[in-house]
């Protein structure tokens, strides 16, 4: 199974070099956040005033910052924050998504009730609810994945509401009912093992897009703490040397869109491998 | 149409009901009593007490939050604590820069993104296609303060034939600083024609499928004759609807950006509020961004509907 499985993710992803690409970057930047502190040639934190703003050179490679700290290890320490951020936003998304979601196309009150609070909160644009929350809890990593997390709450809840309905109406699933299959066994037995594609798309989708928002958060000051090394945080501190050091400005956010892109890259390649009935319930947004 | 006009208008009234509970218990939830949230740090106990009376703070919550409802169907939305000035009036102050910023958007949006993506969708499949939508796709993965300082950077700081921040009012200076705006504008411009670009491709490819597409095809009208004519009225409907979207969707995102070019608008106000606490701002602006946020997604709706009588209330 493990073999098969394997093969037929990679699938989509052998047809198109690019999107093979865009999965290789991402596994890099895995790493790099993971062995961060084995990879990064010197202390993210280490401040040395004697070199401040050095353009890059063979000591560093990304050059230094107004403390003289060194832009090539922050950026590799940054990693860490933007896949905890990310994978926290689609933990988020999904754990609240999936259950209002699932719950709501099968039981249609409840699923009234609940996809009209759901259309009350998109009514607040994303950014302006994350904005709104952040007020309420005060800024923190984990405050913004929460602030971010509410606005693909919605969509995702939508999403799988809407492939919920469709799998309810399948023969297979009438006959397990008309066979006295229960709730949670339909559930578990056809619904759920039927979300798993077209979520894993959503998760690509989201995660980009939490990238990029807690990017915004950071520049706003709204983030993560200043002193954590972030790519959002490292362009907001750029900017009042823009151009007496544009390395400073170049790394950081080069790191943003490289991973934004892929995940980008990723969720189309998995989406055009979508059962076509499921795909349309995706926008071009996602 | 009628029947159709007054059950959406419904909907729209409900949830912006339910939108104005949300948004009226933004000031009892943020840290603190309302009260020093409203007065600010330094109100003296008389000053408290006689606020507190006002507002009827000690009344219960129902009759508080149809109080204030009252208020903002007035026009009343509190006041300022840092400005010392009615709300209503300093949102109206940001209101000019941030109008006129999305419309340059739009603008740009409308002649960079529908063209492309109208190439894109006539000669789908090939190469030329792949990399006009992965273009798109990269320019919607990139921040717009980071295209933004890139313009600043670029246009302002090296080329010198822009201004790099601010932006004075062209009914004090003249059209001619509307060119404040231009590097903004682009900057915003950025991730939203690459969705219109992918918008007006996939929905010229999905009307490309209609029958009328292939009878006319049958008929032996010429090619372009069939794209102009069959295709793109018809594609151009869902494009024209998601520009009233991304206008909306327009006022809150220029949050990042109004901040980056330090222009005078609504977003900057918000960002601003939050630094120096002024609770009744951002509340103020919340409540206005997404009153005009469903109005206008009511006004698309609607007209959808009118320009297109299949289209079916789910």
């Amino acid at each position: 199974m493990s073999r098969v499985g394997a093969t037929l993710w990679l699938q989509p992803f052998m047809a198109r070099p690019i999107a093979l690409a865009g999965l290789g970057v991402l596994l890099v930047t895995v790493l790099a956040a993971a062995f961060a502190p084995w990879l990064a040639p010197f202390d993210p934190y280490a401040i040395d005033p004697m070199i401040r703003l050095t353009p890059p050179n063979a000591a560093h490679w990304f050059g230094t910052d107004q403390f003289g700290r060194d832009t090539l290890s922050r950026v590799i320490h940054s990693a860490r924050m933007a896949l905890l951020i990310g994978s926290g936003v689609v933990v988020f998304a999904l754990a609240t998504g999936v259950p209002i979601g699932v719950l709501s196309a099968l039981f249609p009150r409840l699923g009234h009730l609940l996809m009209r609070m759901v259309d009350v909160l998109m009514a607040f644009p994303a950014l302006l609810l994350a904005l709104g929350l952040i007020v309420i809890l005060g800024p923190s990593v984990a405050n913004a994945i929460l602030a971010i997390g509410v606005g693909y709450m919605t969509t995702t809840t939508r999403i799988v509401y809407g492939l919920t309905l469709r799998l309810r109406a399948e023969t297979y699933v009438e006959a397990s009912r008309s066979m006295g299959a229960g709730t949670v066994w339909l559930i578990g037995k056809h619904i759920l093992p039927n979300l798993v594609s077209p979520l894993l798309v959503q998760a690509s989708f989201v995660f980009a897009f939490a990238q990029l928002g807690a990017a915004s958060l950071d520049f706003l000051g709204l983030g993560a703490p200043p002193e954590i090394p972030s790519w959002g945080n490292m362009l907001a501190e750029s900017r009042t040397f823009i151009t007496r050091a544009p390395w400073l400005l170049f790394f950081p956010g080069m790191m943003i869109v490289a991973t934004a892109f892929s995940l980008n890259l990723v969720g189309d390649a998995l989406r055009d491998r979508l059962d076509p009935r499921f795909r349309q319930v995706f926008g071009e947004k996602g | 149409m009628w029947s159709y006009a007054l059950k959406r208008a419904g909907t729209t009234a409900v949830t912006l009901l339910a939108a104005s509970v949300i948004i009226f218990a933004f000031i009892h939830v943020v840290p603190g009593d309302p009260i020093y949230v409203l007065l600010g740090d330094t109100a003296t106990p008389d000053q408290i007490d006689a606020l507190r009376h006002q507002l009827g703070l000690d009344q219960p919550i129902i009759l508080q939050y149809l109080n204030w409802a009252g208020h903002v169907l007035e026009g009343d939305l509190g006041r300022s604590i840092f400005f010392q000035a009615p709300v209503l009036s300093v949102i109206a102050d940001g209101a000019e820069t941030s109008v006129l910023l999305a419309t340059m958007t739009m603008i740009w949006v409308a002649i960079i993104g529908v063209p492309i993506g109208m190439i894109a969708a006539v000669r789908h499949g090939t190469w030329l296609d792949q990399g006009l939508s992965g273009a798109a796709m990269l320019m919607a993965s990139i921040p717009t303060f980071w295209v933004g300082l890139y313009l600043i950077l670029i246009f302002a700081a090296w080329l010198g034939w822009f201004p790099s921040s601010g932006y004075p009012s062209v009914f004090e200076g003249g059209l001619g600083n509307l060119r404040y705006l231009i590097l903004p504008s682009l900057a915003l411009a950025a991730p939203n024609a690459a969705l219109i670009l992918r918008l007006t491709r996939a929905s010229m490819l999905d009307v490309a499928r209609e029958d009328y597409v292939r009878t006319a095809r049958a008929k032996g009208i010429r090619p372009w004759q069939v794209v102009r004519r069959h295709i793109l009225r018809n594609a151009l409907l869902a494009v024209v609807s998601a520009f009233g979207f991304t206008f909306a969707a327009l006022l809150s995102e220029a949050v990042v950006t109004e901040t980056v070019f330090a222009l005078p608008g609504i977003g900057r106000l918000v960002v601003q509020s939050i630094l120096r606490r002024d609770y009744p701002v951002i509340q103020g602006v919340i409540l206005v961004i997404v009153v005009v946020y469903l109005l206008i997604n009511l006004v698309v709706d609607l007209s959808y509907r009118l320009l297109d009588p299949r289209v079916e209330l789910q």
